[in-house]
């Protein structure tokens, strides 16, 4: 396999590693406790270094994942105490965790491949490329297998929890009613996402292990209401700004994980802009829409309060919209060509206004709806069945 | 002795300590409030969004000054805020979400500048990135006094904005009705918080700036309610932790000044959440053990009182075994030993009697519960 395919390999399966367990950190509002972990697992690695002295040592990364779960832990200590909120108390116990970790490192491991600079930004060194270079084929596939592995395990808690960690997300009270332990399963999941975290690091770093766990997903929610959607969604965007990510840093030549993230944040921002329903394109023109179809609704409406009365033969002409519903000329004008072209309503001969049957209609309904309102807002007691 | 002289003498000791306490103090200021309105990790996001605006900087002026990193990371770090707010207000992404994303996309875009500038045939860049982890080591005197003019900016705003800020931390609603321009006083509040962590990046880095922000603060909080004393502790806290990371950092080899100043000021929260009067953890357990103690003398002295009474109030001795026995489960002995301490009670041969004193307060206490009632 050419370097090449074997870089996006390993990508391709950081991204879905990541993605997976992202959704329910974005759903269950957890996503900067991904940042925690993954700054504190390297607390975990150096306190695993010392006792094994390998730094190829599988123990480090149980040493990673129960330093995360401990983070986990000692946030919600000091959030129990209900001296400090939850996202101060974040802000306090990583730091401190992460200031162990690099004094341990200065003080008895200086000389050791535990690089700080190499925990937040991923890639040996800075160079993206002496990984493959040095040592070849070996460590291609090991970070491969790796994160292959820690994608199935993922994958396999997600098909085994499946239900429970639904319920848990959306309905906590409900899962304990029922039975289910949501602490053991917050706890797990927090595993698991330590060490999706600790097995990323060596490849993009802790800071783009939170992009990939928490820009995909988040990309996907704006996408869909649906949880396996939502799942499926999420892996297709990380694997895309994998690719993606991967085929610019190549051609610019440039860090590769700082392409992946920015990738990540790029496909967030399209969907952010332009997703159907709830983009912000999108969103502008519904309002817009509903501002015309408000205007409408006023029109029909005024034309049915006049509708043979005696006032009608002034009431119902386009110019004495202005006085009546406060619209300047051209804005009625645009009110009525709308109306008219949505057969609300009818332009006779002699100038004057007229409702179609469907615009009539949609007037009776209009008024239902707002004199409903306004009743239910006088008595609050009314229950609507 | 030797430490405190060197503070003055050692050129690098000194400069290092009045960054890191400026530092402190300036984030500890502006920390207050954001940890008052709930934005804590909004100090996180800033300091890595700013990678990009750090690399950006050095690219368009050719200048690694403190001062041009400074205000570069300035930039970038409010893009990110607006940014984030952006988001969180048009979209349904949470929170923690958007924070999430701002900081590692930003980040990771400053990476890729990063690495492509180093590409460039420049020798000057080299050295760009350890503005972002915190080498203090490299401070030099007028990097300080930078920090330090830039750390009087913000703390000039404060001062000068202290009643919009305190509207704006506790009740904006308000605020709005009397007239005030809250949005942009947001705004301004929130520089300041960026220009604040900016200042930080080069002290102790990205990742511990967040704690520079929030620790001081959360620390203050456990000691006062009032937002003027909360900041102004808060700022001393910062300063104290500053000079103290600077100073362990220098006297133990191996170990880097970030991370001994935000030891330091964890530390220092440690300290506050266990034994801040009122609020401690440590203070309230240690405070339920003395009210416990408190009740069970008393019990014990109203017994002896009734044992008095029975005997028509004479100076009769009674054992604690019959005391205890009128209290099954109680420490008899210890609540016998405070209330002679007290004068309330005394040793009479085998057993203890009642003093004048003590009838006296077992009088006081009987007739205040009968008021009571």
């Amino acid at each position: 396999m050419s370097i090449a395919l074997e870089i996006q390999l390993v990508a391709v399966i950081v991204a879905l590693a990541c993605a997976l367990p992202g959704v329910f950190l974005v759903l269950r509002r957890m996503a900067l406790m991904s940042d925690a972990i993954s700054h504190t697992v390297l607390l975990g690695i150096v306190l695993g270094f010392f006792v094994t002295r390998d730094v190829t040592s599988p123990l480090l990364i149980v040493a990673a994942a129960a330093m995360g779960v401990l983070t986990v832990v000692l946030v919600e200590g000091i959030r129990s105490t209900r001296l400090v909120a939850e996202d101060a108390s974040i802000g306090i116990v990583f730091p401190a965790l992460f200031s162990v970790a690099v004094i341990l490192i200065g003080r008895f491991a200086g000389d050791v491949h535990l690089d700080t600079d190499a925990v937040l930004l991923g890639e040996i060194a800075f160079a993206p490329f002496r990984r493959f270079e040095v040592g070849g084929a070996d460590l291609g596939p090991r970070a491969a297998w790796l994160m292959g592995s820690i994608l199935a395990l993922n994958a396999l808690f997600l098909i085994v929890f499946y239900k429970e960690m639904k319920l848990s997300t959306f309905d906590p009270a409900l899962a304990a009613a029922l039975g289910f332990s949501p602490a053991l399963l917050h706890y797990g999941f927090m595993a698991m996402v330590s060490v999706t975290a600790v097995g990323a690091f060596d490849t993009v770093g802790s800071v783009l292990v939170v992009a990939l766990m928490i820009a995909p997903p988040s990309t996907a929610y704006l996408l869909t209401d649906r949880m396996p959607v939502m799942l499926a969604l999420s892996a297709l965007i990380g694997a895309a700004a994998a690719l993606g990510g991967f085929w610019i840093a190549w051609w610019i030549d440039a860090s590769i994980a700082g392409s992946m993230a920015t990738m990540a944040g790029v496909l967030f921002g399209l969907a952010f802009m332009f997703a159907p329903a709830r983009g912000v394109v999108s969103r502008l023109r519904q309002t817009a829409r509903q501002r015309v179809e408000f205007a409408q609704l006023m029109l029909t409406i005024h034309l049915l309060h006049h509708e043979g009365t005696a006032a009608a033969e002034t009431e119902t002409r386009e110019a004495h919209l202005h006085q009546h519903l406060r619209w300047k000329a051209d804005r009625a004008r645009r009110v009525v060509d709308g109306a008219v072209s949505a057969g609300l309503v009818q332009r006779e001969s002699d100038g004057r206004l007229s409702l179609t049957g469907a615009g009539r209609a949609r007037a009776r309904e209009g008024m239902l709806v707002s004199a409903t309102g306004a009743v239910l807002a006088a008595n609050p007691k009314v229950v609507t069945v | 002795m030797d430490l405190l002289l060197q503070l003055f003498t050692d050129y690098t000791l000194r400069t290092v300590a009045l960054g890191a306490a400026a530092l402190g103090l300036v984030s500890g200021t502006l920390g207050a409030y954001a940890v008052l309105r709930r934005q804590s990790l909004l100090g996180d996001a800033i300091s890595h969004a700013a990678l990009p605006g750090i690399v950006l900087a050095f690219l368009l002026t050719g200048s690694k000054s403190t001062l041009v990193l400074v205000l570069g990371a300035g930039a970038a770090g409010l893009l990110g805020t607006l940014i984030v707010m952006a988001v969180i207000g048009s979209s349904r992404v949470p929170e923690d979400s958007a924070l999430g994303i701002v900081l590692s996309v930003f980040f990771g875009f400053g990476l890729v500048l990063l690495t492509y500038v180093q590409k460039l045939p420049d020798a000057r860049q080299a050295g760009l990135e350890t503005f972002l982890f915190g080498q203090a080591a490299t401070l030099l005197q007028r990097d300080v006094v930078v920090i330090a003019t830039l750390g009087a900016v913000a703390l000039l705003t404060v001062f000068l904005f202290w009643k919009e800020f305190k509207l704006l931390a506790f009740d904006r609603e308000f605020g709005a009705t009397l007239g005030f321009p809250m949005r942009a006083i947001d705004v301004l509040l929130t520089t300041m918080l960026v220009l604040a962590i900016v200042i930080g990046l080069q002290t102790v880095g990205v990742v511990l700036m967040s704690a520079m922000v929030v620790a001081p603060a959360a620390a203050a909080r456990q000691w006062t309610h009032s937002l003027g004393r909360m900041v102004a502790l808060s700022a001393l806290f910062g300063a104290l932790a500053g000079l103290t990371g600077a100073v362990a950092s220098s006297s133990a080899p191996g170990v880097a000044t970030g991370p001994a100043v935000v030891l330091a000021v964890t530390a220092i929260v440690i300290v506050s959440l266990l034994f801040a009067p009122e609020r401690g953890v440590a203070w309230r357990a240690l405070e339920r053990r003395r009210r416990k103690r408190e009740i069970r003398s008393d019990a014990v002295l109203l017994d002896l009182y009734a044992l008095a009474a029975q005997h028509g109030m004479r100076e009769h001795a009674h054992t604690s075994e019959t005391l205890s026995a009128m209290r099954p489960g109680v420490c008899v002995t210890i609540s016998l030993d405070a209330l002679g301490e007290q004068g309330y009670a005394r040793r009479a041969g085998s057993g203890w009697v009642l003093t004048p004193r003590g009838r006296e307060r077992a009088q006081e206490m009987i007739e205040r519960d009968q008021e009571r009632e």
